[in-house]
């Protein structure tokens, strides 16, 4: 019986030399006349162990990692194909404590099976959701989703149940699902390991989406930065097409769901959900003004569900596992799993979905393993560019929605990027500054000039120029960008630039250079 | 700005036709002009703002919102390198001092030779292997000075 080895496609796993491997594989095996499958897989998520390549065993998948293509002879030798010793051999892959310790719901399949194959979906429980779904009333769908407690894992948190009850009690002729894959967080990967490793669950929760709402057309607003993701989502598209879960008359019900794919181009502001809209319109990604919410007005001006990948990718195991299932996980009004996402500078990198309620510090040390260059983690940046820094003295915080709002910090798309003791805290101020300034839509004022006057006020307190009062006014400019700024952007990078005030003065008063 | 020639023109049209009975075209054109000839040429303006029936104005508007439309032929390869937060904690300011040096250029230029243009961008999703680097659309993790000087070795000799 032919043997499967996976190597991953992810593109995390290829920017560290997955393809040679998966070539110097096939070579191998062609060479050696060896009766063996190649799968690429999605990444498991442990990336100080990529490129990790898995072969199924009677014992199940035995992981070796990192490989390198010219580990790949010496590994056949020591008989890989029946999971043999190497120094490389890590064991069966769901016993490494990193990925044992994992609660993996939304990421259950991803590094586990073949992406693009409908069968090796359905196989691992794909499209029992949707199944259920088209059995049930719009109502019954909505009612499940609030029932699960399920919030907009893009950052905003808003109830996706709700959500989709306002579009789904809106009277229009068309009505559309937009899918924001515009994952332009740093220190996030989430989306991009889903639809890279998972894309069919996006699709099934679309289409889900699509039922509850009375929409029949989805569209997945793709950044550019993203051209794995951008070929593993066609793929998918074509193979759920093919086998009559997408399109017309979906699994012979009568209803019909498409989706689309477009690529944005490179601005940051278009995750903004209006700004979004605006961009997959073919306009400026400008904000809009707020009422008329996309549940009411959307993308060309109809009613809108506007979710996150990873949100629309939890749906399927919602509606298949039901709402109890999910809701039995997380604390307090923080529902179900989070995917976290270990990054920067953290020796263990990588995707940890686990129920709401882990600590900082457990996902710092136990599963990250403390900083890569060894020096200590003096800050964490929490939820991107417009999330606060963390110190060292509040890791014990715990990671869901409410816990992170009353330390001032916020859980955003939930990227975790760990910085050492060499960080310049006033530094990473004036950079979240820069950056709202480069990406800056322009509509409202606080934003497009606050952030530049921002970055000048710093440079000041940077060079020791009147310290006290240049601090005194970078404090109230971020509160009239705080309070005055149209979207998050303008309004959130406050957030980085405070914390670090409040956190690490000591970076501001440093004596110049 | 040197005027599109037949070919080019030809092209632009094509990729007009293709997506103007589709609902909001106009960055789905422009991402097929920037596709085709690596730019969106000043030139191309007039002819998308007639085909879409929009102004001249909101078309440029569109063009230069967007990071990622080029005004300008790139070199053979573009270099990208990231700049966000996770890049930076792992030292993403001295890779790109280093490849502005290594390569004679600052961000948004292109190397005398034709060779590479290096562009900074925001993340790249690669964010437990920092620093991270894109050429082409290839992705490369933990990216050291050494690797991105093999990098450019390796590059400089491709099509």
């Amino acid at each position: 019986m032919s043997v499967t080895i996976y190597v991953p496609r992810d593109a995390s796993a290829l920017s560290l030399g997955a393809e040679s491997v998966a070539q110097a594989l096939a070579r191998e095996i062609e060479k050696r006349r060896l009766d063996a499958t190649i799968v690429r897989n999605g990444s498991r998520g442990m990336f100080w162990l990529e490129p990790l390549v898995e072969v199924e065993t009677g014992e199940g998948r035995i992981a070796y990692g990192p490989v390198k293509a010219s580990d790949v002879p010496g590994l056949l030798d020591a008989g890989l194909l029946q999971g043999g010793a190497h120094a490389l051999r890590l064991g069966p892959t769901e016993e490494i404590p990193y990925l044992r310790n994992q609660q993996r719901l939304t990421f259950a399949r991803v590094g586990v099976i073949d992406p693009t194959s409908v069968a090796s979906y359905v196989a691992h429980g794909g499209f029992q959701g949707l199944r259920n779904a088209l059995s049930m009333t719009p109502e019954q769908i909505v009612q499940a989703v609030i029932d699960s407690g399920l919030r907009g894992r893009g950052g905003a948190a808003f109830p996706t149940g709700i959500k989709w009850k306002t579009v789904l009690e809106q009277k229009a002729t068309q009505k559309y699902i937009a899918c924001n894959a515009d994952e332009g967080d740093s220190g996030t990967f989430s989306d991009r390991m889903l639809m890279e490793g998972d894309p069919l669950s996006l699709i099934e929760g679309m289409t889900i989406a699509g039922l509850a709402v009375g929409a029949t057309q989805g569209y997945i607003y793709l950044r550019v930065e993203y051209p794995h993701a951008h070929r593993a989502l066609k793929e998918a598209i074509a193979a759920a097409r093919e086998a009559r879960y997408l399109g017309r008359d979906i699994l012979g019900s009568g209803r019909h769901f498409d989706i689309e794919v477009r690529l944005g181009a490179g601005a940051y502001v278009c995750g903004e959900e209006t700004s979004m809209l605006e961009s997959l319109e073919g306009r400026r990604g400008e904000v809009r003004v707020r009422p008329p919410l996309p549940a009411v007005k959307g993308l060309f001006g109809q009613p809108t569900v506007v979710n996150n990948v990873v949100t629309l990718g939890t749906v399927p195991t919602i509606l298949h596992k039901g709402a109890k299932f999910y809701q039995d996980f997380g604390v307090g009004r923080s529902r179900g799993t989070l995917p976290i996402q270990l990054a920067g500078n953290i020796r263990r990198g990588g995707l940890v979905e686990r129920a709401f309620g882990v600590t900082l510090r457990e996902l710092l040390y136990d599963y990250g393993g403390g900083s890569a260059t060894g020096r200590p983690i003096r800050a964490v940046q929490v939820g991107g560019p417009l999330g606060a820094y963390i110190p060292e003295s509040q890791f014990d915080v715990k990671v869901d929605y409410e816990a992170l709002a009353e330390i001032g910090a916020l859980l955003g798309h939930g990227g975790i990027v760990a910085f050492d003791d060499t960080v310049n805290m006033a530094r990473m101020a004036r950079y979240a500054m820069e950056f709202c300034a480069l990406e800056s839509c322009g509509k409202c004022t606080p934003c497009r000039i606050g952030s530049t006057r921002g970055v000048e006020v710093i440079d000041r307190i940077i060079a020791g120029r009147e310290r006290e009062r240049n601090l005194r006014q970078l404090e109230k400019l971020c509160e009239t960008m705080l309070h005055g700024s149209l979207c998050g952007l303008g309004g959130m990078t406050p957030y980085p630039v405070q914390s670090a005030m409040r956190h690490f003065p000591e970076d501001f008063r440093a004596p110049v250079k | 700005m040197k005027a599109l020639d037949p070919t080019q023109r030809e092209t632009v049209n094509r990729i007009i036709a293709q997506h103007k009975d589709r609902p909001g075209p106009l960055l789905e054109v422009l991402h097929g002009v920037q596709d085709a000839l690596g730019y969106v040429p000043a030139d191309a303006v007039p002819l998308i703002a007639d085909g879409l029936n929009l102004s001249r104005a909101e078309v440029h508007g569109v063009v230069t919102f967007y990071h990622h439309f080029r005004h300008a032929p790139p070199g053979r390869h573009v270099v990208q390198l990231c700049r966000a937060e996770a890049c930076q904690s792992m030292g993403a300011e001295g890779l790109a001092a280093h490849a502005k040096k290594r390569l004679g250029v600052d961000f948004h230029q292109t190397t005398a030779d034709g060779k590479f243009t290096l562009e900074p961008v925001f993340c790249l999703g690669n964010c437990a292997c920092s620093p991270a680097a894109m050429i082409d659309g290839e992705l490369y993790g933990r990216v050291t000075p050494e690797r991105f000087d093999e990098l450019v070795k390796e590059w400089e000799g491709r099509p």
